[in-house]
């Protein structure tokens, strides 16, 4: 493989090669997979000492721990001896890790603590050996309680990383009355056949929901509301009727804005009380008084007035921090991806609110939701038209010639339709790929 | 594609909208095992055919369809469904279901389901809580997807004809990663 990435891209242009070559998508799981601060989880999955997480960096089995000290850990769900997986099971509680093959058992931390016959491996072989081990993950961070980690030794620190984009994550927390949050109400796991990219490339896409959605949009406006619901339908109809405002909508009243490392956010677009927490609603209003309470009215405020929509964390993670909605992609292969979701209950807020969160996900993020199932189709869709040779250069330059600086760092579209925040990653990607970091000065892939 | 769902319908002589209608005189039979299984070889078969509005018709004015994430999952409220309608978004599903602009359904699926080992697990006066095991095949664009499980019917009798209060759908893969769902099972 060439190192010039830069015949990949044209301005506002991309070729489709990015999108389907497998050799490429090797390359990304080295570059970006192996290098970027990957989002693992959050520590309220690990609460005590021998809970564990089974997750990927990349294609790379590791568990996430709490070891018997209550430290977190990263580490390599692989056996030092001959690399069976170790850890099985999704998430649960142990004392120690123990390998299904010749029993090598590791501590929670991912040390070694005892080898069964021992005695018979070669001279020099011990216990303590730190290279026998279910090796760290060469960087582990938490940014306020969200795990990251990175397999680079070196490289710049998260923070640094995620720029401006610690203030979605600030979102996801600051809004719960307690300052505290956690991960619960299980994971949807949905599947498609196709390249992670266009996962991402479709999360800010303030273009699509009116035409791609319009068989859920119109099927939500036709219902009666006089017919029955506990509440849940109530919730995914309402969604969905939102995702009915006109173009003119879309277009000046939501707002793109990208950072440096490939990180972007789309403005929010609800105006409906049963889903906006800033609106009148009996749910709502419980909720603003316990935060007003622990917060003071002025921070309540503030909190509530900051209104995103998606929020992506290149190259893994995406938020909907008012929603407390959290998706993690997970590439399979060129064309296979599986994104896991995750809700977040609001300490200290009444318990419907969360009930509401669940209502929510299922019809954002649920495998069987009347609006995701489109969206999936259409990522199917792009990968079966992408194989074909014809449309060689992809068009990405939407607002190209009209992205405005922000004050933060990065580039706004100068309306919320703009392809920028597509630029922007795939400047990211030219930078992770020919450099190993993202941001690098020669990175100005399509933009 | 109507031309094609048109299709798939029985032939006119064959149609019926529920096995239960127009036998009054059977209103009151108790919901026994025999009378639950055609139930619920029926209502295999209006999915079979896409007559959906008529599997609609078969719930409860308050009735509703839950196909849960996790296995032994205690309730839709608190963790996150595959599919969780109130007989509001059932309806909102239903409708979507025959919209030309639904493109995940276009082509259209077809499927194939076997319905067996039906049990009534728990039966008072006019209801009962029936477990059966279900096969789904769904065909769609040169894919072939085989969905198992066990459904739990409670079914009720109203004015002489069968209907559904509630169905939950135990899938055996309910948490594997999976693809888009838009077929009811």
């Amino acid at each position: 493989m060439t190192e010039d990435f830069s015949r990949f891209f044209k301005p506002g242009c991309v070729h489709r090669q990015l999108y389907t070559d497998p050799a490429i998508f090797e390359l990304e799981m080295a570059r970006i997979f192996g290098t970027a601060w990957i989002y693992i989880g959050h520590e309220s999955q690990v609460k005590k000492p021998g809970d564990y997480f089974a997750t990927q960096i990349g294609r790379h089995p590791v568990v996430m721990t709490r070891d018997a000290d209550g430290e977190l850990r990263v580490i390599r769900n692989q056996c030092a001896h001959r690399g069976a997986m170790v850890v099985a099971t999704e998430k649960g509680q142990a004392d120690e890790f123990t390998c299904c093959y010749h029993g090598w058992t590791y501590h929670l931390d991912g040390r070694l603590k005892a080898v069964p016959l021992n005695h018979g491996y070669p001279t020099g072989f011990k216990v303590g050996d730190p290279k026998m081990a279910m090796q760290p993950v060469a960087r582990v961070k938490s940014y306020r309680g969200f795990i990251f980690a990175s397999e680079a030794a070196e490289g710049p620190d998260l923070e640094e990383s995620l720029g401006h984009m610690t203030t979605s994550l600030d979102d996801m927390i600051d809004r719960a009355p307690d300052g505290e949050i956690e991960a619960a109400g299980g994971v949807f796991k949905h599947a498609y056949d196709g390249n992670w990219k266009v996962y991402f490339e479709n999360l800010c896409d303030a273009a699509h929901p009116l035409f791609a959605h319009r068989s859920s949009i119109e099927a939500a406006q036709a219902q009666s509301d006089t017919v029955h619901s506990d509440g849940s339908g109530e919730i995914a109809i309402r969604q969905m009727r939102q995702n009915g405002a006109p173009y003119s909508f879309w277009e000046s009243q939501v707002g793109i804005w990208t950072y440096p490392n490939g990180h972007s956010y789309l403005g929010d677009y609800h105006d409906d009380s049963k889903l906006v927490a800033a609106l009148k609603d009996p749910v709502f209003r419980d909720y603003l008084n316990a935060l007003e309470k622990k917060k003071g009215k002025k921070e309540a405020q503030r909190i509530l007035e900051v209104r995103r929509w998606n929020s992506n964390i290149y190259p893994n993670v995406s938020l909907m921090s008012q929603f407390q909605q959290l998706r993690v992609v997970h590439p399979i292969a060129v064309n296979r991806t599986v994104v896991h979701t995750y809700s977040f209950r609001l300490k200290g807020a009444p318990e419907q609110m969360f009930k509401n969160t669940i209502s929510f996900a299922n019809i954002v993020n649920g495998t069987g939701s009347l609006v995701l199932t489109d969206d999936l189709e259409i990522y199917n869709r792009i990968d079966m038209g992408l194989s074909s040779q014809g449309a060689e250069w992809l068009q990405i330059g939407r607002g190209y010639q009209s992205d405005l600086p922000d004050q933060h760092g990065g580039r706004k579209g100068i309306n919320s339709t703009s392809e920028v925040y597509i630029r922007n990653m795939l400047d990211a990607w030219q930078g992770y790929m020919s450099s190993g970091r993202a941001g690098a000065e020669t990175a100005r892939a399509a933009s | 594609m109507a031309k094609k769902q048109k299709s798939r319908t029985a032939p006119p002589s064959r149609r019926r909208a529920t096995p239960l209608r127009g036998r009054p005189s059977r209103a009151e039979a108790p919901l026994d095992q025999h009378r639950c299984m055609l139930f619920l070889e029926h209502e295999a078969r209006l999915l079979d055919e896409a007559k959906f509005d008529d599997w609609l018709a078969l719930f409860t004015a308050d009735g509703w369809y839950w196909v849960p994430s996790e296995s032994g999952q205690a309730n839709p409220h608190h963790t996150v469904s595959l599919i969780y309608d109130d007989r509001r978004l059932l309806e909102t599903r239903v409708r979507r279901l025959a919209s030309p602009r639904m493109y995940s359904q276009e082509p259209r699926s077809r499927t194939s389901r076997v319905v067996a080992n039906v049990t009534i697990e728990e039966a008072e006066g006019r209801a009962a809580t029936v477990r059966s095991k279900f096969l789904m095949i769904e065909y769609r664009r040169e894919q072939q997807r085989l969905f198992a499980g066990t459904a739990w019917h409670r079914l009720v009798q109203i004015d002489g004809a069968v209907r559904i209060a509630w169905k939950r759908v135990d899938l055996v893969n309910c948490d594997a990663p999976l693809d888009g769902i838009t077929q009811p099972f």
